[in-house]
């Protein structure tokens, strides 16, 4: 079985794929799948693509084939700690950064103005080509995938390993591996206004007999909030009183097959709420859910509905609003910065205190929905649940927010799911090298007491985890586990090589101050040659200067002389970061599973406390130990003292190795 | 199950009463073999302390019991506090060491156990190790300072206004193109970085007073041959430490003498006298005579003429000295003891005269020096070092403030780190290493 499927021909699944459509109507009990992926969102999508990239026979069920790529809330991909998951995910040959690439409208680069570190791609989509991009890349595109429209009713469980999905009609499927990615719909509550009622999305049912069943399981559920705004009817909209941003020229794709965004591209619009629309909140307030007691679940400090910016920042006279397209053949628009809960009235009244909005009609009420999540504490760095062999858990579900982390999270439990079923080690990301590696790191080791989202600052080390360099740090590991289409191991190699070649080409070239003075450049003047790298490593030195002293370099492919320029900027710092990176990596690489099977209770000298903390946690690594609430350093340095002594001879996981390139 | 650790805690030899500290889960079980029964927690109690075998009756002594959680290892454990002579305390060592699950403890290794324990932090280890040394008053306080987690505190307050600093940095970099954020929040990360600089260059001046406080104030004694340094030195110590002659010359080598001024510890440097000397031997005793000095925090420069132009070595110029005119008894003329011309005092080693205001003047510079025990007491090279990180990262997030807040961010990353390593949360297994390579068995 493991060797069948692994030594199949990725070409050679496109006719198993039409085999697998004309016998889903004959074989309704018996079918054998390796992974079957429950959720057609972001994350499920991403895990099915995952999956059966790799090679595993998948199935993609969900409620109804249209649902596929659906994007519930704002209509944009990437941004600041999510644009950089987006070039990783395509970096490992994941769908998300040409499916945004194909349906973005828009393309702006966030911190521009600042430095190449801490920028961000991120594009405005339209909804109805994004949904369309996904579907054909999922059911034309992707072989050994098998779409199964249905209601995931139940798991199928055998001597408590998982054996597949029962279907709420009565179908079960079986496989190997199962991942759940049910986003907002266990036991969704919609609330607007006064008004409450069960949904996963407006206009479609939450899946309370899987979350019962997830219940019954024991798993640790929590519950959180989130909201989105009204949409708007752009026709209502005065469009000529309002500032404009318009996306970058020419557009940065997020992926790297991606030669050129073909779209039409169209501009935001900017305005603010006024302080007669925070009267008009502040007078209702007692009507809005949050402040009424009637949601429990905790939302997102950094995504503040409207009426939460007004009550503790009440000393603004206003809050942006991006009014953002939802597509080009799309008069709908989505008002960024004022999700919000209120009763329709309210919202009504309050929008057209907004300039701009004075005469706007509402297409779709805000509203603020409740979800239960389940405690990702519960999960393995693989995404795989401890309760359960062969459950993976991926997206909102596990506490997240966002199309990005949602995806992200998608391609871990997809891939992992699919090497389970073919046998394979379970593969983990290191925080030292990867936004998906700090993730997961924070998910599993901390837990989330919010919807959990992706920024910068989660990752210790910015400089080297940019989004230029994702391909650089992650496709060749990609490679060597299988996960990359021919399409990308080409293009990449062909990087690559240019790559090292100009970098190579700089460092031979030499020039000493008085002859780049010739040239206007300054240096210090101290009589040491330099090469063009280190030229390049000065912050006033830039690419077009090398070309002045050496002319050749002006046929240098533009991104590869911008990728290069950026390396030499951050050389210095990242060749000091290599000390903290092996620590972490070494804190990372001491497994602590060897306690998985007696425990912690043998080691004296750790508090009870900590005790069933690390019973509950299972740490995998002195890293992720570190990071559980009212650990002493004694405390690690017993456990480390413990697990070296006690030290299982081959590793339980394989990672991408760090390399921070300098 | 955890070993039970027993030593004897109090010091070696004859004294009037010896502690035997017990620790681990038997330890119960070593007061019920040696006792026969269990005293109540926390109550002293008079027990009769027997062989277990033969009942053979060993000594009388005071019973203390702890429970787990609630004694100094944060174990169950306790105290037994026999008479003092070397034979009662082998012959219950001995017995101890025959109990199944008892062995005696490594140096440390109470400490050690009350640390994993989670009972004191890093610091707090290290002060403990300074509280037992402590040899004055002044090194005690300072080391009970520390114990009650001063430092501890003092970074903790530091670590407040990083996390400041960090906030700002985050909201730039991750929230500026949101709106509602601004663009650029430089100024005030750089006065947050300035007050880092004030806090991290004042817990660098008082690691001198700190150091001095833990290691000494050492005071070198120097000045032409027999000028009666040799004499001062044994003057001060009350003690014949060092060769007096009449002969020039006759201190060829380094004598140090520890000294209690005021509660400080003192240590008094005596050295060769200083000239153009031919010997072999001699010639070795000046350079280090001057070297020894180079590295003193004073330095008293004998002189029993006003004739003599005693050339002081340039590299001692910048020292802190008092000049001392010696030999007062044999002065012809009348010379005052306070203020004497070209000279600070005027003493005299035989008659004890001008002694007392020597040591008033001495404690003077003392207390000058460690005005700043007060505020933090740094009084670890470890912690010296980790905080020069410190201030390093932060000077050096300040310029790079120019040229960009990712590069900010990385040095910012750096304070955190040299202050995460100060208290002893990254960077365990070595500072452990250390700190316990420093303790007695017992403790």
């Amino acid at each position: 079985m493991r060797l069948s499927f692994r030594s199949l021909p990725i070409c050679d699944n496109a006719s198993l794929l039409v085999n697998f459509f004309q016998l889903e109507k004959t074989l309704v009990h018996q079918k054998n799948f390796d992974v079957i992926v429950v959720g057609g969102g972001h994350a499920g999508c991403e895990a099915a693509a995952t999956a059966a990239r790799y090679g595993a026979k998948t199935a993609l069920v969900t409620l109804s084939r249209d649902n596929l790529g659906v994007m519930s809330c704002n209509p944009a991909i990437g941004g600041l700690g999510k644009g950089h998951l987006v070039r990783e995910i395509d970096a490992l040959d994941g769908i998300m950064g040409r499916i945004a690439d194909a349906a973005g409208i828009q393309f702006r680069v966030l911190n521009r103005r600042k430095g190449p570190a801490v920028r961000g791609p991120r594009a405005q989509s339209d909804r109805k080509l994004y949904r369309q991009a996904m579907q054909k890349e999922l059911l034309e595109n992707t072989p050994g995938l098998t779409l199964i429209e249905g209601e995931a009713a139940d798991l199928l469980v055998k001597n408590e390993m998982i054996e597949g999905l029962a279907l709420a009609d009565g179908r079960e499927l079986y496989s190997r591996a199962v991942v759940i990615t049910t986003g907002t719909f266990l036991r969704g509550l919609i609330h607007l206004g006064e008004e409450r009622r069960p949904a996963g999305r407006v206009g479609e049912k939450p899946a309370v007999r899987l979350a019962e069943r997830l219940d019954s399981l024991g798993f640790k559920l929590g519950r959180l909030k989130t909201g989105t705004p009204a949409r708007l009817d752009g026709k209502s909209i005065d469009w000529a009183s309002l500032e404009k941003q318009l996306g970058d020229e020419p557009p940065e794709a997020f992926s790297m097959l991606t030669s050129k965004i073909t779209n039409q591209q169209v501009p935001c619009h900017v305005t603010r709420t006024t302080s007669a629309t925070h009267d008009i909140i502040r007078s209702n307030i007692h009507r809005a859910p949050v402040y009424s007691g009637q949601i429990d679940g905790r939302g997102p400090r950094y995504c503040p509905s409207i009426e939460d910016k007004v009550v503790r920042f009440g000393d603004r006279d206003g809050h942006q609003i991006f009014l953002e397209p939802e597509g080009l053949d799309d008069d709908t628009i989505y008002p960024n910065g004022i999700s919000t809960s209120m009763p329709l009235d309210v919202q009504e009244s309050f929008l057209k205190t907004i300039p701009g909005l004075e005469k706007v009609r509402i297409l779709q009420p805000g509203y603020a929905i409740e979800y239960d999540y389940i405690d990702p504490r519960e999960l393995y760095p693989t995404l795989e649940t401890k309760r359960l062999p062969g459950l993976f858990l991926a997206g909102q579900i596990n506490g997240t927010t966002g199309y990005e982390e949602a995806a992200a999270q998608g391609l871990v439990a997809g891939l992992n799911a699919a090497r389970l079923a073919a046998g394979s080690n379970k593969v983990t990301f290191s925080r030292t090298n990867s936004y998906i590696g700090v993730l997961l790191d924070d998910l599993v080791t901390r837990g989330v007491t919010e919807p959990y989202r992706m920024f910068t600052s989660r990752s210790e080390f910015r400089l080297a985890l940019r989004a230029d360099n994702a391909d650089q740090r992650l496709t060749a590991w990609g490679e060597s586990i299988g996960l990359i289409g021919a399409t990308r191991q080409k293009a990449f190699a062909t990087k690559s090589t240019a790559l090292a070649g100009i970098e190579a080409q700089l460092r031979s070239l030499w020039i000493t101050p008085t002859h780049a003075a010739s040239f206007g450049l300054a240096l210090n003047n101290d009589g040491v040659r330099r090469n063009g790298f280190e030229l390049l490593s000065y912050p006033h030195f830039n690419w077009n200067d090398l070309i002045k002293i050496w002319p050749d370099l002006s046929a240098v492919d533009q991104t590869v002389a911008e990728q290069i320029a950026i390396e030499a900027k951050y050389a210095v710092y990242l060749d000091r970061q290599k000390d903290d990176v092996e620590r972490i990596k070494r804190d990372e690489t001491l497994d602590l599973s060897v306690f998985d099977a007696d425990g912690y209770d043998f080691i004296s000298g750790l508090s009870n406390e900590l005790k069933s903390k690390l019973d509950s946690i299972r740490p995998r690594s002195i890293s992720q130990a570190r990071q559980i609430e009212g650990m002493t350093p004694a405390a690690l340095a017993l456990l480390a003292a413990h697990a070296k002594k006690r030290r299982i001879p081959a590793p339980a996981t394989v990672s991408p190795t760090a390399s921070v390139s300098a | 199950m955890i070993d039970t650790i027993f030593s004897l805690s109090s010091g070696a030899g004859r004294a009037g009463v010896a502690v035997i500290r017990i620790s681990g889960p038997l330890s119960d079980y070593a007061l019920e073999q040696l006792c026969g029964r269990l005293p109540a927690y926390r109550v002293a109690s008079l027990m009769t302390i027997f062989e277990p075998e033969t009942r053979t009756h060993l000594d009388q002594g005071l019973v203390l019991r702890f429970a787990k959680g609630k004694s100094f290892t944060g174990e169950l454990s306790c105290e037994l506090q026999v008479h003092g002579s070397r034979a009662v305390v082998q012959v219950i060592l001995r017995v101890l060491s025959r109990l199944n699950g008892f062995r005696a403890a490594k140096a440390g290794e109470f400490t050690r156990r009350a640390m994993e324990n989670g009972c004191l932090d890093l610091t707090q280890v290290e002060a403990l190790a300074d509280l037992i040394d402590a040899d004055t008053e002044e090194q005690r306080k300072q080391a009970l300072n520390s114990l009650k987690g001063l430092l501890g505190r003092e970074v903790r307050g530091w670590r407040e206004i990083l996390r400041e600093i960090k906030g700002l940095i985050a909201a730039e970099i991750d929230f500026s193109d949101e709106g509602d954020v601004a663009d650029n929040f430089n100024n005030q990360i750089d006065s947050l970085l300035q007050r880092l600089e004030v806090h991290f260059r004042s817990a660098l001046a008082s690691f001198e007073a700190g150091r001095i406080i833990s290691d000494g104030f050492r005071v070198a004694l120097i000045g032409p041959p027999n000028a009666g340094k040799s004499s001062l030195l044994n003057a001060l110590s009350g003690s014949e430490v060092a060769i007096v002659t009449e002969h020039a010359g006759t201190t060829r080598d380094i004598l140090e003498v520890r000294l209690d001024i005021d509660g400080y510890p003192v240590v008094l440097i005596d050295t060769a006298g200083m000239r153009d000397a031919v010997d072999p031997v001699e010639i070795i005793g000046v350079s280090r005579a001057r070297f020894v000095a180079s590295q003193a925090n004073l330095i008293l420069i004998l002189d029993d003429t006003l004739g003599t132009d005693f050339m002081l070595p340039p590299e001692l110029a910048d020292i802190k000295s008092i000049r001392i005119r010696s030999k007062l008894d044999l002065q012809s003329s009348q010379v005052a003891v306070s203020s004497p011309q070209g000279f600070d005092l005027a003493l005299s080693a035989q008659t004890g005269e001008g002694l007392v205001e020597l040591r008033g003047l001495i404690a003077e510079q003392l207390r000058e020096v460690t005005y700043y025990q007060t505020s933090v007491i740094l009084s670890r090279y470890r912690h010296k070092e980790m905080v020069e990180r410190a201030l390093m990262a932060c000077t050096h997030s300040r310029t790079s403030l120019a040229h960009g807040i990712e590069f900010v961010d990385d040095s910012v990353r750096s304070i955190d780190q040299a202050l995460a390593e100060l208290l002893g949360e990254i960077g365990v297994e070595e500072v452990l290493g250390e700190v316990f390579s420093r303790f007695c068995v017992g403790k």
